[in-house]
C-alpha cells in the first residue's frame, strides 16, 4: 500500500471551534492511525482478519470509552472528543471503528448507565484498557430493524437466569471476552445481561465471506441454555429504550467517523487527481473531475458542521434520537458517495489495494446498513415531523 | 539532574508557506504548528533520561498565548512543567537571551536545543544559551549519555561522527540521531489528561532587544515544467546542447 500521506480538510476552518484538547486529541489518534494503522491495515483487511494488535493502541489513544468517568477507566471526556476520535480511527478504517464504537458505545456505555456499582468497577476498567473486549447482541436472524420482535430470552432459575437465543451480525463476536445481550423476562420485557466467554453453552461462531468490513470480526453469539448469574443483569433500565440508547451513542459515533472515510477519499482523490496527467494535463485541471472534488468537499464540509453541532447538543444533553438518525444517515450517505465518485476518478488504481478507497466503499455499505439501515432512519425523521409512524 | 529542553513552536512541514506585508511576515494563516522536529528529538531523550534516571524535565518556548498548544503537547509526552517567554520570537539572539535567562534561573543541569528550528534555520540559539549562561556546548548532537556530572556526546561530522566527553552543566544542539524517528511518542490519553494539570508558567521576556531584523523573505523560484525524454542519447544531447551541464 502507498505510503499514507492524509492531509485533513478544514475547509470552513472548523478547527477554530475545537478547543485546544480537542485538537490534541485528534491530532494523537491522526498520528497514531498514520503509524499504527495505515501501514497494515490493507493486508489485515485483504486477508479478513481483525488486527488484534492495534487493540492496546486504540486503548492508548482513548478509543475505549472516552466519555466514561476516570473512576471508571474511562477519560472523562466530552462527546466532540468521542466523535473526533471516532472520525480519526475511521479515517484508517471502519471496521477498526467500528470495534472501538462497541466497545464504547454498546458495551461500556450500557454498563456504566445501566448497571450497578459493582458492574461498573468489575468491567469498566478492564474494557477501558482493552484487556477485555465487549461485543452487543442485539440484531437476531429473524430481527433486524424491528428489534422489539427478539426472541432471545432468559427465565429465572431461582439462583441464576437461563438464557436461549442467537444473535447475528455482531462486531467482535469471535473474540469478545463479554457480550452485553438483550433478552426478554418471561414477561417479554426486554433486559441487559453480561454473558462472559467461558460461560457453558455461550459460544461465538465467526461469520465469513463477507466483502465488508474485513478488518473487523463479525460473528454470533448463540446461548444454549447459558446459566447467567443474577448479578450479571444491568439492573437500572430495561425495555427497547435501554439497547436504543446504546445505539443513539453509537450512532453519534458513526456520524463523526464517516466524515473520517469520506476525508480519506476526498484527500487521496485529490491527490491523484493533480498528479495523474492525461491528455497533457493533470485531470484535476478537467471540469468532471473538478465537479466531484467540488462536490465532494461541500458534502464533508456540510457533514462536519453537522456532527458539530449534535456534538454541542450531545454535550448539553439535548440531542434527541432523531437528531441523531438524521447526522448518521446524512453523513454515512456523504460518506458512500465520495467513496464511489473518489474510486471513479482513480480509474483502474481506485480497484487495487494500493489506495484505501475501494475498502472504504466497500466498509461503508456496512455502515450503512448496520446501527439502523439507511431507510428506517429515514423514517425516524418521517415519524418526528409528522407524527405518523410509518415503519409498521 | 534538571533539563530544560527548548521548544519552537514551528510551521508543519506539509504547511503552505506564504508571506504577508510585502514578503517580510511569514503568514501564519491556515498553517499548522508542531513542536519543531529537532527540538521533539532532544524531547523524546529527555524522557528516557527522565525514566531511566529520574530526571526533571521542563520545556519552555519563545512566544505568544498561541504556542501554548505546543507547551501542551509537550507536557502530554512526558514533560513534567512548561515555561512560555511571552513575547514574540524576532532573531536568535533575542530568543537565546530569554532562553539563557530562564536556564539560569531555573539551575538546569542540561539545556537541549534543536540543532536549528525547521522554520528559519537560524541554527544560533543553543550555542548562545551556552555562551550566555557559561555552559559547555556540543552542536549537531546524535548521542547523549550523562553519569553524574559527567556527559558523553556523539556529534556529527562531514563524512563521519565525534565522540567527546565534557562535564555538565552542558547545552546541546540536538537531531536526529538523539533517538530515531520511530522512537518519537504520540501522546496517549493517559498523558493528555495529565498535561491538564501540569504548571504552565508565563514569564514576561528579560530584555525583547534584537540584533537583526529580516527585511524580506523570498521563497524558492517554482519548479518548471518537465520535459519527458525517451532515449539516452536525447537525453545526453539536451544535458550538453540546452542545459550545458555536461
Amino acid at each position: 500500500m502507498k505510503p499514507d500521506l492524509f492531509e485533513a480538510p478544514d475547509y470552513y476552518n472548523l478547527d477554530d471551534l475545537l478547543t485546544e484538547e480537542h485538537k490534541l486529541i485528534r491530532d494523537a489518534a491522526r498520528a497514531w492511525v498514520k503509524r499504527d494503522v495505515s501501514p497494515i491495515i490493507e493486508d489485515a483487511a485483504q486477508k479478513a482478519e481483525f488486527p488484534k494488535s492495534i487493540i492496546p493502541g486504540l486503548a492508548e489513544i482513548g478509543a475505549f470509552g472516552p466519555y466514561i468517568p476516570v473512576k471508571y477507566g474511562g477519560a472523562g471526556l466530552d462527546q466532540i472528543s468521542y466523535g473526533l476520535i471516532m472520525q480519526e480511527i475511521e479515517r484508517g478504517d471502519s471496521g477498526v471503528r467500528s470495534t472501538a464504537s462497541v466497545q464504547s458505545s454498546l458495551v461500556m456505555y450500557p454498563i456504566w448507565k445501566y448497571g450497578n456499582e459493582a458492574q461498573r468497577q468489575k468491567y469498566l476498567p478492564k474494557l477501558a484498557t482493552g484487556e477485555w473486549m465487549g461485543s452487543f447482541g442485539l440484531t437476531e436472524p429473524d430481527f433486524g430493524s424491528n428489534p422489539a420482535g427478539m426472541v432471545t430470552n432468559f427465565k429465572d432459575k431461582g439462583d441464576h437466569y437461563l438464557l436461549n437465543g442467537a444473535k447475528l451480525w455482531i462486531s467482535n463476536s469471535p473474540f469478545c471476552d463479554v457480550a452485553v445481550v438483550w433478552a426478554k423476562d418471561e414477561s417479554g420485557r426486554i433486559h441487559g445481561l453480561v454473558v462472559e466467554r467461558g460461560m457453558e453453552g455461550f459460544t461465538t461462531p465467526e461469520t465469513h465471506n463477507k466483502w465488508s468490513l474485513r478488518a473487523s470480526a463479525t460473528g454470533e453469539l448463540l446461548f444454549q441454555d447459558v446459566k447467567v448469574p443474577k448479578e450479571n443483569l444491568l439492573p437500572n433500565k430495561s425495555g427497547l429504550g435501554a439497547p436504543l440508547g446504546c445505539l443513539d451513542s453509537a450512532r453519534f459515533g458513526i456520524a463523526w467517523g464517516a466524515i473520517g472515510a469520506a476525508m480519506d477519499c476526498y484527500d487521496t482523490a485529490l491527490r491523484y487527481a493533480k498528479e495523474r496527467i492525461q491528455f497533457g494535463k493533470p485531470i484535476a485541471a478537467f471540469q468532471l473531475q473538478q465537479k466531484k472534488l467540488a462536490e465532494m468537499i461541500t458534502e464533508i464540509t456540510k457533514a462536519q458542521l453537522l456532527a458539530f453541532r449534535l456534538g454541542q447538543l450531545k454535550n448539553e444533553d439535548r440531542a434527541t434520537s432523531a437528531q441523531i438518525s438524521m447526522a448518521k444517515r446524512n453523513n454515512v450517505d456523504m460518506a458512500i458517495k465520495i467513496a464511489r465518485e473518489a474510486r471513479q476518478m482513480l480509474g483502474g488504481m481506485g480497484i487495487t489495494g494500493e489506495y484505501s478507497i475501494m475498502r472504504h466503499m466497500m466498509n461503508l455499505e456496512s455502515v450503512i446498513t448496520y446501527e439502523g439501515t439507511h431507510d428506517i432512519h429515514l423514517l425516524i425523521t418521517g415519524l418526528d415531523i409528522t407524527g405518523h409512524n410509518a415503519f409498521k | 539532574m534538571k533539563i530544560l529542553v527548548c521548544i519552537s513552536h514551528v510551521p508543519d512541514t506539509t504547511s503552505k508557506i506564504n508571506f504577508t506585508e510585502g514578503d517580510t511576515k511569514f503568514d501564519t494563516n491556515g498553517v499548522q504548528f508542531v513542536i519543531n522536529p529537532n527540538d521533539e528529538f532532544g524531547l523524546t531523550r529527555a524522557m528516557w533520561f527522565k525514566e531511566k534516571q529520574g530526571a526533571t524535565v521542563h520545556v519552555a518556548n519563545v512566544g505568544g498565548p498561541e504556542t501554548e498548544p505546543t507547551l501542551r503537547k509537550a507536557l502530554a509526552i512526558g514533560a513534567d512543567e512548561a515555561i512560555r517567554i511571552n513575547t514574540v520570537a524576532t532573531d536568535g539572539y533575542s530568543v537565546a537571551k530569554q532562553l539563557a535567562n530562564v536556564a539560569k534561573e531555573g539551575g538546569y543541569d542540561l539545556v537541549i536545543g534543536g540543532r536549528e528550528s525547521i522554520d528559519y534555520n537560524g541554527g544560533m540559539v543553543p550555542g548562545m544559551i551556552a555562551q550566555l549562561t557559561g555552559a559547555n556546548f556540543i552542536n549537531t548532537c546524535i548521542g547523549l549519555e550523562v553519569e553524574g556530572n559527567n556527559a558523553t556526546a556523539v556529534r556529527e561530522m562531514d563524512g563521519g561522527k565525534e565522540t567527546l566527553k565534557t562535564t555538565l552543566p552542558l547545552v546541546i544542539g540536538g537531531q536526529k540521531g538523539l533517538v530515531e524517528e520511530s522512537d518519537l511518542r504520540i501522546p496517549n490519553m493517559r498523558g493528555i489528561m495529565q498535561a491538564r494539570s501540569k504548571p504552565l508558567h508565563v514569564k514576561e521576556a528579560v530584555d525583547i532587544s534584537n540584533e537583526t531584523a529580516s527585511i524580506q523573505f523570498e521563497k524558492p523560484a517554482p519548479k518548471g515544467a518537465v520535459k519527458l525524454v525517451d532515449n539516452v542519447e536525447d537525453l545526453v544531447n539536451l544535458l550538453h546542447n540546452e542545459a550545458k551541464a555536461i
